[in-house]
């Protein structure tokens, strides 16, 4: 009940400050704030309390089942294991940060911003608890259309474009997913004489390969695009830029995972051999994602399209560490994810705020900023060399695992993807000099309170997991 | 407990100065900076003297638990541990001691500088992590450490950030070092992948047991072995700037000339140095790769020698010639000489971090000149200055008695009967003397006899505390020689590399110790015009020589248009060519032909009735055709 009470509360909250706004100019921010600090904690309580009687949420914890469309036997049935709690969990935080970046860079339409983004942070929470794979597939259309919206209205420059090519790929994309949704529950139907779309039914499927390696590929591809992977990435370099920082953040930090999320727990739990065989020809995309995506990013005159790319390269990783069926790389896997959420937040973050004081996210009009505002400089730093993995922060422990994981596995692979390594030091470098070294082409005024605290939290995470990364790897996370 | 203290003086000075920044005077900047480098020679001293009156000569602390990995041959847990042994004891001397000394010529240095506590918070970030460098206990660790003082390097390179070159001296730095710190990292994941271990010592032992047992080693550990020998020598390779990874030290010197003294001569550029040693029980099972180690520095040794004979920029001649001693190092751990290796990394640092400081002092002195061409006669000038110098020259020159001289004849009295060098690899060595002594007499030629080529004043810095800094590493660099270094509790394999049946010939040492005199005699002559140039009359008119083959060679010999060609080029144009993302054009191929779809069925939308009519025709008569056939 707690799940879907947290649901239902940031949609009537999203209602609420949607309506606030229009009473009291300026409350929508200070509401929606106030109700994530208090369904987060309603979130933390409950795991809290719940955990012990759950064995720690190590096996996936059915917690809310009842039916919901009766004639094809579809439910709502909600459930929390340890991977969903910490993507859960890096959504809340991520959607504090939302807010925080939001406060001044949203002028118009404000009540109903914050609608859309709580109601996209239900939509995402929705598809980490769904265990109905209908329901998971209702959540996943649910977080979608807010977020096209959040880009189409409030984005930049070619925001409408980008909202349509973003909502096109997800779509079409996701009805393959439908498509394959359908196609195992009427394989259930044909093997039990019942119809289900319940997750842990299908867990007991055994379907053989020649027909479940193309179900595998309806989910795969439904995820890698949203992971995204190449060659069907080419939605997030414009969907990043054009949208607001909020959505930036949201996409880079939460939305992305849903589709490491997905791969997790639809395709390699759930078609174990069809995932096993198809291994090579994700872990070869994996690998061109990786090298790929930091060439791109490389090229790159726009700061957050830069960054767009290089989270490109880092899904990569986590692509590649999930079909290698290592234990490491799966830890590696889990920690990247949760790092390059926090980074590339960062660094969207820094791109809205630099576009809030010089008006342009081109690298050629920065320069120097160094010399005005030297505390965004340091973060600007330390974010950039979290994005090409410098020990003692987090993307370091992720990229470590991944590879030293895959190594025992595919170490081709994981010496290609090593190279990766040089890559993103490369656009590391062009993006922390261009931006903060060099003649100073403009005065700006360093960090606000609002925005220390948004860097310094992210840092802290950052290193934190860097140099103490039992924090996360005492969990299991369901591993294999 | 002091040893798990030892970098965290540093790390507070560090926070403090990052933190407070310029609100911070000169005088607390400086205070903070330099006490907490006194406060970390305290610590070490108190270690070296815990370590020698302890058991086994090792000291081991663990702070927490890093993280585990499993492997198929059991977990291993990697913590952050440090290890204090011989080797890292003379690795934290050097540091603690010539960083000490660093660290106070620079806080007076620097003074002006309106970045000064940002400048000092680099500065002690730098020594954090030369010391988690030199102290882990496991790989991951001294990676962390290594990748660490790759970006401290970097940001002291690029300090002086509003300069285009400055910035791109910085990108190249970091960017090259981190293509050997990737062959590095490749290394420990083969590594960990044959021995399941990535701890120091435990990978000794495995290493150690495998090869003493019974069968030895299979023909998979020894492929494996070399290796990973092979990736860890490509890391060693890109931090201490030896070929093919080189061409980034000589551009370094863009930073402010303490941090060309402290990293790029006295400790980061040795940290590979400071690998192989630690590794050498790899290195030994596999003696192809000690050989090519010895032919990599041989070889970067006679190349930087030849190039250091070109420059202009003093700091350049300076860079070339750290990069030239380094391959020194790298030929004695070829040649399985590790203690004499370690032992000229010890010495060249006292040297060539006073060579540095002093042309430091001299270029404030003449206003920030580093020209040599622009310099001349400043012994009589700045006589202090250039009586250091000669010290330092003398070391890096090797004249008996000084520091330099028994380290380096330490090196060459080994490689001849080594089995991993011998004979050819000795005449390398001889020659490379041979042109030290060269460069040295022709860049004190330049800048310290003859007359002076400049018209300004100069400006001596007379401060007690920078001076007494200079006279202390002057005094270390003429005495170091003399410090007792003991390794053979660290190396104890050592004189199993070497082949007793080898003859030495007689003249061996002899010829070894003349060499730098033949130098310095060939050089006198040589060198006329640069000694005396008031006899050519206009005393302005010295200028560099401009032949296609000098300037060839003051360009570091081809290395940067090589690498420009071969890599930088294509990967621009790859990128340039592809900013707009071919198969993001692909794809929106398909938005393509929906829209010209959608034209055309616009464009039949026309309300026309002819067009309708002939379009009704058509149709009927397409159909038609198709049924009849």
């Amino acid at each position: 009940m707690t799940l879907t009470f947290i649901m239902v509360g940031l949609i009537i909250a999203g209602l609420l400050v949607w309506q606030a706004e229009n009473l009291w100019l300026g409350s929508a921010k200070w509401l929606s704030l106030i109700s994530l600090v208090l369904l987060s904690t309603v979130f933390a309580v409950f795991v809290l309390n719940n955990s012990v009687a759950n064995e720690d949420f190590v096996q996936l914890q059915v917690l809310t089942r009842v039916a919901w469309i009766k004639t094809f036997s579809i439910e709502y049935a909600l459930a929390l294991d340890q991977l969903s709690i910490l993507l859960i969990s890096l959504t809340l935080l991520l959607a504090f940060i939302c807010v925080l970046v939001s406060w001044r860079e949203i002028q118009h339409h404000v009540g109903f911003y914050y609608f859309n983004l709580l109601l996209s942070i239900a939509g995402i929470i929705g598809v980490f608890v769904a265990v109905d794979v209908f329901l998971f597939f209702f959540f996943w259309e649910v977080m979608l259309l807010p977020m096209t919206a959040i880009i189409a209205i409030w984005g930049h420059e070619k925001r409408q474009f980008a909202a349509l090519k973003f909502f096109i790929f997800t779509q079409v994309s996701s009805l393959l997913m439908l498509v394959a949704i359908i196609a195992t529950a009427y394989f259930h139907l044909l093997q039990t004489g019942r119809l289900s779309f319940y997750y842990p039914d299908w867990l007991l499927l055994d379907i053989p390969l020649e027909i479940s390696q193309y179900l595998m590929l309806g989910f795969f591809i439904a995820f890698a695009v949203k992971l995204p992977s190449v060659p069907l990435h080419s939605w997030l370099p414009d969907a990043h830029t054009q949208a607001p920082t909020a959505g930036s953040v949201l996409l880079a930090g939460v939305l992305l995972k849903t589709g490491a999320y997905g791969l997790i727990r639809f395709v390699i739990f759930l078609f174990p051999q069809a995932s096993v065989q198809f291994a090579p020809v994700a872990a070869t995309l994996a690998v061109i994602s990786i090298l790929y995506g930091a060439k791109m990013a490389f090229a790159q005159q726009d700061f957050k399209r830069l960054v767009a790319y290089s989270s490109i390269s880092h899904m990569g990783f986590v692509m590649l560490a999930l079909f290698a069926f290592n234990t490491i790389a799966y830890q590696g896997a889990i920690i990247t994810i949760v790092a390059h959420g926090l980074s590339s937040a960062a660094l969207f973050a820094l791109a809205g705020m630099i576009y809030h004081r010089i008006h342009s996210r081109s690298l050629t009009d920065m320069g120097g900023f160094w010399h005005s505002a030297p505390r965004m400089g340091g973060f600007a730093l330390v974010f950039a060399s979290a994005a090409f993995g410098l020990p003692g922060l987090a993307n370091f422990i992720g990229e470590f695992f991944s590879l030293v994981g895959v190594f025992q596995v595919l170490p081709a692979f994981a010496i290609v993807a090593a190279v990766g390594l040089i890559g993103s030091a490369i656009y590391g470098m062009v993006l922390f000099q261009s931006s903060f070294q060099g003649e100073p082409k403009h005065v700006i005024t360093d960090l606000q309170l609002r925005e220390l605290l948004i860097c310094s939290s992210l840092l802290l995470l950052l290193i934190a997991i860097g140099l103490y990364p039992m924090l996360l790897l005492k969990f299991s996370f369901g591993v294999m | 407990m002091l040893l798990a203290s030892l970098p965290f003086y540093q790390l507070l000075s560090f926070l403090l100065l990052i933190t407070f920044g310029k609100k911070l005077s000169w005088q607390l900047a400086a205070i903070i900076s330099v006490s907490s480098m006194a406060l970390t020679v305290l610590a070490s001293t108190i270690l070296l003297f815990e370590l020698s009156a302890s058991e086994n000569q090792i000291l081991n602390v663990n702070l927490w638990h890093w993280f585990d990995l499993n492997h198929a041959l059991g977990k291993s847990q990697i913590n952050l541990s440090f290890y204090l042994d011989g080797l890292s004891a003379v690795m934290i001397s050097v540091v603690s001691g010539v960083g000490f000394l660093i660290h106070l010529f620079a806080a007076i240095y620097m003074k002006s500088d309106e970045n000064f506590a940002r400048f000092m918070a680099y500065m002690n970030l730098f020594i954090v992590a030369m010391l988690i460098l030199v102290l882990a206990d496991n790989l991951v660790l001294l990676y962390l450490g290594w990748e660490g003082v790759g970006l401290c390097s970097f940001l002291l390179i690029g300090f002086w950030y509003h300069e285009k070159n400055n910035v791109l001296a910085a990108r190249k730095a970091f960017i090259v070092t981190r293509i050997g710190d990737t062959s590095m990292a490749i290394g420990l994941l083969l590594l960990f992948n044959s021995f399941g271990e990535l701890n120091i010592a435990a990978v000794t032992t495995l290493v150690q047991q495998s090869s003493h047992s019974v069968s030895g080693l299979s023909v998979e550990q020894t492929n494996n072995i070399y290796w990973i020998a092979l990736l860890l020598l490509g890391g060693a390779v890109g931090k201490s700037a030896q070929l093919p990874l080189q061409t980034w030290l000589p551009d370094a010197m863009a930073g402010p000339t303490p941090v060309s003294a402290l990293i790029h001569a006295a400790t980061m550029v040795t940290a590979g140095v400071y690998l192989i040693a630690r590794m050498h029980d790899i290195f030994i099972l596999s003696p192809e790769v000690m050989n090519y180690i010895a032919w990599l520095g041989a070889i970067t040794l006679l190349l930087a020698g030849i190039a250091a004979l070109a420059q202009t920029d003093i700091k350049r001649v300076l860079a070339y010639s750290t990069m030239s001693q380094i391959g020194y190092m790298m030929l004695a751990l070829g040649a399985g000489a590790w203690s004499a290796g370690v032992f000229h990394l010890m010495t060249h640092a006292f040297f060539k971090a006073l060579l540095f400081l002093t042309a430091g002092a001299v270029i404030y002195a003449l206003h920030h000149q580093q020209n040599l061409f622009k310099m001349g006669g400043l012994l009589k000038k700045l006589p202090f200055e250039g009586s250091l110098f000669v010290v330092g020259l003398i070391c890096l020159m090797a004249l008996p008695g000084s520091s330099g001289f028994f380290s380096k004849e330490a090196i060459i009295a080994q490689l001849w009967s080594s089995n991993t060098a011998g004979p050819l690899l000795w005449w390398c060595a001889i020659l490379g003397a041979l042109l030290t002594s060269i460069y040295s007499c022709r860049l004190f030629f330049l800048a310290f006899m003859g007359t002076a080529r400049f018209s300004d004043k100069t400006h001596s810095e007379k401060n007690i505390l920078l001076r007494s800094a200079l006279i202390i590493l002057a005094l270390l660099s003429l005495f170091g020689g003399l410090i007792p270094l003991d390794l053979t509790l660290v190396f104890p394999t050592e004189l199993a590399a070497s082949i007793p049946e080898i003859l030495e010939p007689s003249w061996l040492h002899t010829l070894a110790i003349l060499t730098p005199f033949i130098g310095i005699l060939f050089s006198w002559f040589y060198f006329k015009k640069y000694r005396t140039s008031r006899v050519v009359g206009s005393e302005y008119n010295l200028s560099a020589s401009e032949s296609r083959l000098v300037v060839f060679c003051r360009q570091g010999l081809g290395f940067d248009s090589l690498y420009s060609l071969l890599f930088i080029k294509p990967y621009q144009w790859l990128a340039e060519k592809n900013k707009h993302d071919v198969v993001d054009q692909v794809i929106m191929l398909n938005a393509w032909y929906i829209s010209l779809w959608h034209d055309a069925l616009i464009m039949m939308q026309n309300g026309s009735l002819r067009w309708y009519l002939a379009a009704f025709g058509l149709a009927i008569m397409l159909l038609l055709g198709v049924s009849f056939l």
